[in-house]
């Protein structure tokens, strides 16, 4: 659905991307992840056909964006960061505007907003006036007008920032149901979404695509560690031997009133409860609390993405 | 085709939507009635050569609220959009650039052309009640509002391009406003300098709105100007199209 080859922004003594390649099959949801500055809303403005590149190419549906943009854009619902609209329409009228420009035949539009409506949930504040209403319902209105013309790529850029949970659960949901029947791209910062959202990830840098994988496969192939917290009395000894055991790359002690705290750093994989509780019964620790923390998206992302690299 | 209409009744609508447009008919018409009303009385002392449209067409009270009526109705046409962010909404839907520029262009022309509709009731009126014609030939009536669409359909293509150049509607305003009263003010030199040279007058009298104004109040429809006003016209639709265009592609 979406081919990028070697595709590069630049501007004036500042290169936003370079050399980007990448593909999203159809009925993947594909999260876009990188920190602010990372190139995400340059490479989704190119693909909307907002910004030309500088260089390298990029098609939607098999169309070139440069070359035939028109046909392109009709493949594509687009959601821009901060979700404009036009504050002065009603929400059904907006939407039936936009059903218009986007070449909904006219006996149609009145069932296409209508399913939008449904799907969004904007039945109760259909004819009310974009300018009063909340950021949560302008995002969904926004959502709405992407998929009104019933598009087969779905390009959102941050579509839950600045929701409140519920309505953070409410998009989440909303996009989940979409993938399979189409392609979803989505930018966003929110990692845990991008677990649970996307099929794939792929994560950008400093204008260069860091990893490109299912998140799965990104936990299990990166260094970044699991870490495991075990608060124990009377272990004199047990920072030596915590570190022995196979797969425990680093050992903290922090020495509490009553008790010691060993912070664990481990490899991907491992999983040295099993050791960490026979060394204690050997040695006669008092274990008092023993918690393990699986590897998460975010310390892949803060990994791949810190400033050192 | 459908994407044109579309968009223009979009444009129409939103005029109507804001406050400005109101408060412009408003003024417009109260001046533009209060301009009739001090010519007739004018008349009304002496025996005089003119007729009454060529007395309303003539003097400052009118040129001045009709120049200031452009830069305030095309102020908002692009630098709104662009502020809105609705700009990048609007140039990733399927539709072509040249599309968006003539629909809004002709949306502006279209709010004008509401603007002037009322005025033709002042002429009516005036021959209901006294019996006498407003002008000398009917063919005045057509020169006339011929002129006013043309004349009309260059200042707001300045207009639109003024907006297209800038986020800030101020400064889009100030510049519609600067570009044609200058572009006005070349007609009234004549009067002030006193040119003797024929060709420098011929010229003048070539670009200028006044004279066109006088001519065609009088009946006197001429091609030059006719041709004038289109073929300016179209090169600042292009020019707004390069503008639109640039300002996409910059972003």
């Amino acid at each position: 659905m979406i081919k990028v080859e070697n595709l590069t922004k630049r501007y004036a003594g500042f290169t936003a991307i370079r050399d980007l390649n990448f593909e999203v099959a159809q009925g993947e949801i594909v999260g876009f992840l990188g920190p602010n500055g990372a190139g995400k809303s340059t490479t989704m403005k190119i693909l909307t056909s907002y910004l030309p590149p500088t260089s390298g190419s990029a098609t939607i549906a098999g169309f070139d964006i440069f070359t035939e943009s028109l046909k392109a854009r009709k493949h594509l619902g687009y959601l821009p960061e901060n979700t404009p609209l036009y504050t002065d329409m009603r929400v059904s009228e907006y939407l039936r505007y936009r059903a218009s420009l986007k070449g909904v035949s006219s006996g149609k539009i009145r069932q296409a907003v209508g399913d939008v409506l449904e799907l969004c949930n904007l039945r109760d504040v259909e004819r009310k006036i974009i300018g009063s209403l909340s950021k949560g319902y302008r995002q969904r209105v926004g959502l709405a007008d992407a998929l009104v013309h019933d598009p087969d790529l779905l390009i959102l850029d941050e579509p839950t920032i600045g929701l409140d949970p519920n309505q953070i659960r409410q998009v989440r949901q909303l996009i989940k149901n979409l993938g399979g029947q189409r392609t979803v791209l989505i930018s966003t910062h929110i990692l845990p979404e991008v677990e649970i959202m996307c099929s794939r990830v792929i994560v950008i840098h400093k204008g260069t695509i860091r990893a490109s994988d299912t998140p799965e496969n990104l936990l299990k192939n990166h260094r970044a560690a699991g870490r495991m917290r075990i608060e124990a009395h009377n272990a004199p000894n047990g920072r030596e031997l915590l570190s022995q055991i196979p797969g425990v790359k680093e050992v903290t002690e922090e020495i509490l009133e009553t008790s010691s705290v060993f912070q664990m750093k481990l490899d991907a994989n491992a999983d040295p409860c099993a050791d960490a509780l026979r060394l204690a019964s050997q040695h006669h620790w008092e274990i008092r609390e023993i918690t393990r923390r699986r590897p998460t998206l975010e310390d892949v992302f803060v990994e791949l993405t810190h400033e050192d690299n | 085709m459908k994407t044109f209409f579309t968009l223009l009744l979009r444009e129409i609508k939103s005029f109507f939507y804001s406050p400005i447009a109101y408060v412009v008919l408003f003024y417009f018409l109260f001046l533009s009635g209060y301009n009739f009303y001090m010519q007739i009385n004018l008349m009304n002392g002496f025996p005089t050569e003119i007729t009454v449209v060529q007395a309303f067409f003539a003097p400052a009270i009118f040129w001045f609220p009709f120049v200031l009526s452009f830069p305030l109705i095309t102020m908002r046409t692009y630098s709104e959009e662009f502020r809105m962010g609705t700009f990048e909404t609007l140039t990733t839907a399927p539709v072509k650039d040249s599309q968006v520029v003539l629909a809004k262009f002709f949306g502006v022309l279209f709010f004008y052309s509401i603007l002037w509709a009322p005025s033709l009731a002042s002429f009516a009126i005036f021959e209901r009640i006294s019996g006498h014609s407003a002008t000398n030939a009917t063919g005045a009536y057509y020169g006339t509002y011929l002129l006013l669409f043309l004349v009309g359909s260059l200042y707001s293509a300045i207009g639109c391009l003024s907006s297209a150049l800038t986020k800030d509607q101020i400064n889009a305003a100030t510049i519609s406003f600067t570009t044609i009263t200058l572009l006005l003010f070349v007609g009234f030199l004549p009067e002030v300098l006193n040119i003797s040279a024929p060709a420098v007058k011929d010229l003048f009298s070539y670009i200028s709105t006044i004279q066109h104004m006088q001519d065609f109040s009088k009946g006197v429809i001429d091609s030059r100007s006719i041709v004038w006003y289109t073929s300016m016209t179209a090169l600042v639709l292009f020019l707004n199209f390069q503008v639109f265009q640039y300002r996409k592609w910059k972003s």
